[in-house]
């Protein structure tokens, strides 16, 4: 193409062709990267609709809010347990003595604008970070999302909930209140307690006895970076692999091992994920401005012999303190060593069982069962009992446990002594297990057998023919029917000629 | 009727006329599913405006937020919409193809690590040794400075305190406890003298001196003059986990754990009758020297806190 021909504007125009400039710059690009390919069909990619799907947007779009909030907390936030005089806006700890984590954390929610705002969005956002996950998890293992081919994202997603919930105690720590250090001090003492290495790792992990002095820049360090950095990695492994594998259906009209049916990347997925994205943004955002969390002033600056009288972790460390409450005072002393089973058992071994249970689930299931194809096609929870009825027993005995990290709230509220409490919730905890597996089978079976279960109901069309017959069809889905992707319930036989021994001849009755 | 069914057949996006049923926005009325998403972007930008003018007047944090998170939240509610309703309808089939290759790809593949690598590793089965054992050994001696740096050797740090014989028991302001300074039945934290304010006078030695009227104490053995005129002391580290035991409930005359609800009786030994903790709160030997203050006998004679694996 000569120079003189594309000088002059109209012809310009017309050098960019029917797309004009995007498809301009779409052209130059794909000249250097080759994109227009994969861009096609990354456009093209079919995402299934189901309500299910979302959770785990929830998760992801709730890290996106704790990347943004956390980079500005960083701004102001000092990692130093060096002791300063708070001199701030809040003016009941105006002179005390504080280290300058805690005090920045109380400046950053007094004297920086939109500080409070940033923490309690913060913080919001770990809380359903985390949640999201658990529930996304959930899903997945109901519906077997996880059998072959995607095992391997399943471990991904595994990792990702445990990174998450050490990051979130991890910037818990940070503020260098009275609660959080309380909750280090916890930490340290469990580190403690494993058997042989435990107090070589305490010192290394803490730079020395507790409460040492490195422990706020390391978990700061920890929390901000490395923990973060880990999780972006894995969250994008686990997209990747999403995209590559792609995603799993749910049975229906149209839909097979071998195909997915839904609404494309472009725009229509694209339009609706974005939206996601502000509406998670916007309602942490609105919890952060409407509910207080974590009001680090009025729980005052750390100091190793003041205790607060409501010591509380976050939610989701809360089955490990229900264990910790629950689980008897052995300790196990032989040869001149102690093994801490007190605080072993309940806050080390039975998280690694629970955490080892999810990762081996789908290579147990394999084994189990004997299946070893591929499923693109999710299961109903009701058609598979004894993976529903586990999964029900593990989240009956975490919820038994999270309702034992109140031990003390529960007695004082109903004005019960202490140890029926106590008692109470041991047998609870112990016998849920057994109740929900039994109960949850029993219901899935009861589910498998009711008539048009997982059908969509169906208005049945009876029309008279000219022999005077009356037939039932059914009716075709409406436009907006959300069910309309399932196969039709059966059309009842609708009128029986009952002319056979009960019957007197003639009689018509109806069946329905 | 059949159109409406034709409509729920998923198929392929690419060469459908531009009026397929499928092509459809999903709303029966676009027109004013449009105006109502019209409102929301409205009322968000609204409010998106309103948190700029919040924050530039510095107004109170919850109107930042819920200008902010409003403004948000009404965007994306207006943008879940178009794409829900205002957008194809659908639904759409996309082909699954199959991930694994065909039999002579992954053969091909095989080979070239088996037989190109395994041949040129088994041929110099002594060089691939060596690199091998050259960067294992690397990786071990560089664990050594990586982990070993991180801090001291715990010793024997976690078995003593720094309270030492004749030590007074000073309060947290650094005042020496004296006889006759607490009435019977209160309490108070006494570190040893010159350590009230280190890290770890707070986190180590922190120790609980009680008075309690002396018909109520039972003297254990070998303790029996350790706890003069009323005066007992024990370790403010919950045995459990090493939570301050920071209340003490007068009346049952226990001391409480406030993390887990360990208990222990203050007139006993403050032997654990209640709650998750192993042991006893170890007890300082005190007495009183003849100008009436309180000091330790010696260190206590056993860890404090919580257990380790090197504690007998
Ligand atoms: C992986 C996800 C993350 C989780 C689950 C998480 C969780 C938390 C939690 C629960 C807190 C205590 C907040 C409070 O109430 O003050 C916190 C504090 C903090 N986080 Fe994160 N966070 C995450 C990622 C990040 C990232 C990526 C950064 C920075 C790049 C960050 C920076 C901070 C800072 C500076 C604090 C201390 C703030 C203060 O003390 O006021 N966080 N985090
Ligand atoms: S730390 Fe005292 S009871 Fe757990």
């Amino acid at each position: 193409m000569s120079s003189e021909v594309i000088n002059t504007k109209r012809a310009k125009q017309a050098a960019t062709g029917p797309y004009g400039k995007v498809g301009h710059a779409l052209n130059e690009l794909d000249d250097r990267l080759g994109v227009a390919k994969g861009g096609r069909t990354f456009l093209d990619k079919i995402f299934p609709d189901h309500w299910s799907f979302m959770l785990g947007e929830i998760a992801l779009y709730s890290f996106v809010v704790l990347l943004a909030t956390g980079v500005f907390l960083t701004l102001y936030y000092i990692p130093s347990t060096a002791l300063t005089t708070y001199h701030g806006s809040y003016l009941p700890l105006d002179g005390q003595r504080v280290t300058e984590a805690y005090a920045s954390s109380v400046n950053l929610s007094f004297a920086v604008r939109a500080g409070l705002l940033m923490r309690q969005m913060h913080h919001w956002a770990c809380d359903i970070f985390i949640g999201a996950i658990v529930v996304h998890m959930a899903r997945v293992f109901f519906t077997g999302a996880f059998r072959k081919p995607r095992e391997l994202n399943w471990t991904i997603g595994t990792t990702l909930m445990i990174l998450a919930i050490v990051n979130g105690f991890l910037g818990y720590s940070l503020p260098d209140d009275l609660v959080s250090g309380t909750g280090i001090r916890i930490a340290y003492s469990i580190i403690l307690s494993i058997p042989v290495v435990g107090s070589y790792l305490g010192f290394l992990v803490f730079g020395g006895n507790f409460p040492g002095t490195m422990v706020i820049p390391r978990f700061f360090i920890l929390h901000v970076l490395i923990v973060p950095a880990l999780i972006l990695g894995l969250v994008g492994a686990h997209l990747f692999l999403l995209v590559r594998q792609k995603h799993t259906q749910f049975p229906g009209k149209g839909r097979t091992e071998n195909n997915v049916v839904g609404t494309p990347m472009f725009p229509v997925f694209m339009a609706k994920t974005t939206g996601f994205l502000l509406v998670v943004a916007g309602v942490t955002a609105l919890l952060g401005a409407f509910a207080q969390i974590n009001p680090i002033w009025q729980f005052g600056p750390y100091e190793a012999s003041r205790i607060s009288y409501a010591v509380q972790p976050d939610w989701y460390m809360g089955f490990l303190d229900g264990a910790l409450r629950i689980w008897p005072s052995w300790s196990f002393h032989s040869f001149g060593y102690t093994i801490p089973l007190e605080v072993t058992v309940p806050a080390v071994i039975l998280p690694g069982i629970l955490f080892n249970i999810a990762y081996v689930w789908p290579a147990f299931e394999r084994k189990f069962t004997k299946d070893f194809a591929m499923h693109n096609l999710l299961d109903r929870p009701s058609n598979r009992p004894k993976r529903t009825a586990a999964g029900v027993a593990v989240l009956s005995l975490l919820s038994m446990l999270f309702i034992a990290s109140s031990t003390d709230v529960i007695a004082n509220f109903f004005h019960l002594p202490l140890n029926q409490v106590l008692w109470g919730m041991r047998i609870l905890v112990i016998l849920s297990p057994f109740v929900a597996y039994p109960v949850t089978w029993k219901i899935c079976q009861e589910l498998r057998v009711v008539e048009g279960g997982g059908k969509r109901k169906t208005t049945n069309v009876v029309t008279r023919t000219a022999q005077g017959e009356y037939v039932a069809t059914a009716a075709p889905a409406y436009v907006d029917d959300v069910h309309a992707e399932l196969e039709a319930s059966e059309v009842p036989t609708f009128i029986v000629d009952e002319t056979d021994e009960q019957g007197s001849a003639g009689t018509r009755t109806v069946d329905r | 009727m059949s159109e409406h069914d034709e409509s729920r057949t998923p198929v392929a996006l690419s060469g459908l006329s531009a009026n397929d049923p499928h092509l459809q926005p999903a709303a029966r009325n676009p027109q004013l599913v449009e105006r109502v998403i019209a409102l929301c972007f409205l009322v968000g930008i609204i409010l998106v405006i309103g948190f700029g003018a919040c924050y530039w007047v510095n107004a109170k944090p919850w109107t930042l937020g819920a200008t902010m998170g409003g403004g948000l939240f009404f965007l994306g509610v207006g943008l879940v919409a178009w794409g829900k309703y205002l957008m194809p309808r659908g639904p759409f089939v996309e082909e699954r193809h199959t991930l694994a290759n065909s039999e002579g790809d992954r053969d091909a593949f095989a080979a070239a690590i088996v037989e190109r690598g395994g041949t040129v590793i088994k041929r110099r089965k002594m060089l691939g040794g060596l690199l091998g054992g050259g960067l294992g050994i690397f990786s071990i001696v560089a664990i050594f400075p990586l982990i070993r740096s991180l801090g001291p050797l715990p010793k024997s740090t976690l078995f003593h305190t720094d309270w030492r014989p004749g030590s007074f028991a000073v309060d947290i302001t650094g005042r020496r406890v004296r006889k006759g300074d607490l009435a019977v039945g209160s309490i108070v934290t006494v570190y040893p003298e010159g350590f009230q304010d280190t890290d770890n006078g707070q986190a180590v030695d922190q120790t609980v001196l009680i008075r309690i009227s002396n018909q109520d104490f039972t003297t254990q053995k070998g303790r029996e003059t350790w706890g003069p005129a009323g005066y007992i002391a024990y370790s403010k580290l919950c045995t459990h986990l090493g939570c301050p035991v920071g209340l003490y409930e007068q009346q049952l005359q226990l001391l409480v754990c406030p993390c887990h609800q360990s208990m222990f009786n203050a007139t006993n030994g403050a032997v654990p009758n209640f709650g998750p903790a192993p042991r006893p709160l170890p007890q300082l030997p005190l007495y009183i020297d003849a100008d009436g203050y309180l000091r330790a006998q010696k260190d206590y004679g056993q860890p404090v806190g919580p257990g380790f694996w090197e504690r007998s």
